[in-house]
């Protein structure tokens, strides 16, 4: 049974990675750059549920609403003042201009809410559900996470490979020129990318803090590192891919951590990262895609 | 004039960046003996060497191999650690610091550079971005083994072991390396002419290596593998020397860091560590070594330059990074700024 109890906190906290790396992964699909500034979203998300619902007393779908729109915007916004000039930049240009973003939002962070930790109420009632006579008690937020992570993969799949706008999104990560010739707003559409991307990382922000509540400025940093490499792990620029690779970077984190050592899971996790590239360089699910000369 | 020496550009940048590199050097020694200089700027002038070679040597990956690496930090940790190791070790057998110093740096360098050989050979058959996210892996996974570490230093010599104290030192023994609480009682042998002169040296083996037959294939590698491949370079083989090469200054660099301080911990090299150095490079200039040396300078004197702004500082720190990566870059700002100077020669546009 503790096996399992494991293995169902695994896929929990994957879920979490999963969601984020989503975020990752079609941003990168789409405007090929590393948006470091991502995991600071999370952090947003997370201290705008936090204020809505322990200072202004709003009921806990309100604000974990108001927390979706809020990072919407915000995505919206770092997009259009620090990205969209720098469309025609080297990528490095690009990437440096993102840990700005990143700098800016933890700093901004800790002048508006200080760097004292605050304890994040749960959203979801406490309380385990109880199976096999109470051998196996599993929380409700751990089903919840869970829940939604597959809620948000089969609308994500469903709204990119059968909506318009979605395929519209599809067109422009594999040849924006093209796209654009054939009359799609790319531009609107990497705008629309980075909206669900922010609006996934502000869902990931209240699940991880309801499952770990404690709430700093730097509190997105290492899941944002984590669900990174998550994406990169399942292929990066597939959305099936980083929803594997969220839940299997999940689980191996907290099997290591039970049966290894605790100290010393962040270090397996990243070399398991490391083996499964040398063996398929482009992730697990990532296209091989042969260089023609 | 036709006695003139007639150097080409390399060379004169070449010459140039050693200029300034000595005369900041004879100009801080003037400021510093002559009580000008204040305290804070005196303390940072070892770290500000540090992080000019870390500059210059991940230049050297990302401006000159073309590879983007995001754990630098994690082979300046290695140097630090082993290096600061030697050093403790032959304390009792080197009575001149400097010297002490040096041998410390090499054994740094050493290490650092069996390292990033190890971790190259797998590595760089990956390419780009997953080039990258694995050098974060590997930075992240040296802080945490080192976070773990615990090494003993007795009269039978060195004791290391995992995750706890299991080091069972003799008599008089004590612990050079103490897990997460890191490098304690390190000696503070670092002074400002030791970096400079590591700077120095970075310098001359990174122009020579650039400017020689084997630069010129790690060029090609970085403009087009295949064509590189194609005319019978050992990609490989040149990604590996490069790589090592970096691995082995950031080594140096992170001895010289560790022994400005007291006590250091494994945590000081983490991502953002990585991540600043980059800043540096691609500030300076990929592939530019005085623009490395000159942003490194600055970006390490800046936040403390911006002191009077104190909570303010990271915030303006990140604003002034994000607008002048906006205004290297924007085609719109460019135009802007050109027009503001009239009677400019219009520039070509540069083929990207």
């Amino acid at each position: 049974m503790t096996f399992l109890t494991f293995l169902i906190s695994g896929i929990s906290l994957g879920s979490i990675y999963a969601i984020i790396a989503l975020g990752y992964t079609m941003v990168y699909g789409i405007a090929k750059m590393l948006n470091f500034a991502h995991g600071d979203v999370i952090m947003v998300g997370a201290y705008i549920c936090f204020y809505a619902t322990s200072r202004f007393n709003l009921p806990a779908v309100v604000g974990v609403l108001l927390a979706v729109v809020v990072c919407t915007i915000l995505g919206i916004i770092i997009e259009r003042l620090a990205y969209k000039p720098l469309r025609a930049a080297p990528l490095l240009a690009v990437l440096i201009t993102a840990i700005g973003v990143s700098y800016f939002l933890q700093n901004a962070a800790l002048l508006l809410w200080s760097s004292s930790p605050k304890v994040f109420p749960p959203v979801i009632s406490n309380g385990n559900l109880s199976l096999f006579g109470g051998q196996l008690n599993i929380p409700y937020i751990t089903l919840v996470t869970i829940l939604a992570c597959i809620v948000i993969m089969i609308v994500l799949v469903w709204f990119t490979s059968k909506t318009k706008m979605g395929k519209a999104m599809r067109a422009c990560s594999e040849d924006k020129g093209a796209a654009q010739l054939m009359g799609i707003n790319v531009n609107g559409t990497i705008s629309l990318t980075f909206a669900i991307g922010s609006g996934l990382a502000a869902i990931a922000g209240v699940l991880l803090c309801s499952a770990y509540p404690t709430l700093v400025p730097t509190t997105g940093a290492m899941p944002g590192i984590k669900a990174f490499t998550a994406a990169v792990f399942g292929g990066i620029g597939s959305i099936p891919g980083a929803m594997i690779g969220g839940i299997l970077l999940g689980i191996i984190e907290i099997f290591t951590k039970a049966y290894i050592s605790t100290q010393l899971s962040d270090p397996i996790v990243f070399a398991v990262l490391i083996l499964v590239l040398i063996v398929r360089p482009a992730g697990l699910l990532g296209k091989q895609i042969r260089e023609k000369v | 004039m036709k006695n003139r020496i007639r150097w080409n550009k390399t060379t004169r940048n070449n010459y140039i960046t050693y200029a300034v590199v000595l005369l900041a050097f004879v100009v801080m020694q003037i400021l510093s003996s002559g009580g000008i200089l204040s305290s804070t700027l005196k303390g940072m002038l070892v770290p500000i060497c540090a992080y000019v070679v870390m500059a210059i040597s991940l230049n050297l990956t990302v401006g000159v191999l073309g590879e983007l690496s995001l754990g630098h930090a994690g082979f300046m940790s290695v140097g630090a650690f082993t290096g600061v190791t030697a050093v403790i070790a032959l304390r009792p057998y080197v009575s001149s610091a400097p010297v002490l110093l040096i041998v410390g740096m090499v054994v740094g360098a050493f290490f650092a550079a069996v390292i990033g050989f190890l971790i190259g050979i797998p590595v760089l058959r990956l390419k780009g971005d997953y080039l990258a996210i694995v050098t974060l892996a590997f930075g992240e996974i040296i802080k945490g083994i080192f976070n773990n570490l615990y090494v003993g230093l007795d009269k039978t010599g060195l004791h290391v072991s995992l995750l706890s104290d299991k080091t069972d030192l003799a008599e008089g023994g004590k612990l050079v390396i103490s897990g997460p609480m890191g490098l304690g009682s390190i000696p503070k042998v670092a002074t400002f002419p030791v970096g400079v002169l590591l700077v120095i040296v970075a310098l001359i083996i990174i122009f020579h290596l650039v400017n020689s037959r084997s630069g010129r294939a790690i060029m090609a590698v970085r403009d087009n593998r295949i064509a590189a491949e194609s005319i019978g370079v050992n990609v490989t083989k040149y990604k590996l020397m490069a790589f090592t090469v970096s691995a082995a200054l950031a080594g140096a660099a992170g001895t010289l860091f560790a022994t400005n301080y007291t006590t250091l911990v494994a945590n000081k090299f983490d991502f953002n560590a990585s991540i600043l150095i980059l800043v540096f490079v691609v500030l300076g200039g990929l592939g530019n070594m005085l623009g490395s040396i000159l942003a490194a300078t600055a970006l390490t004197i800046l936040p403390e330059a911006l002191r009077e702004f104190s909570d303010y500082r990271m915030l303006v720190y990140a604003i002034v990074l994000i607008l002048v990566m906006l205004a290297t870059n924007n085609d719109t700002f460019k135009s802007f700024l050109s027009r503001l100077k009239p009677g400019r020669k219009q520039k070509k546009k540069e083929v990207g």
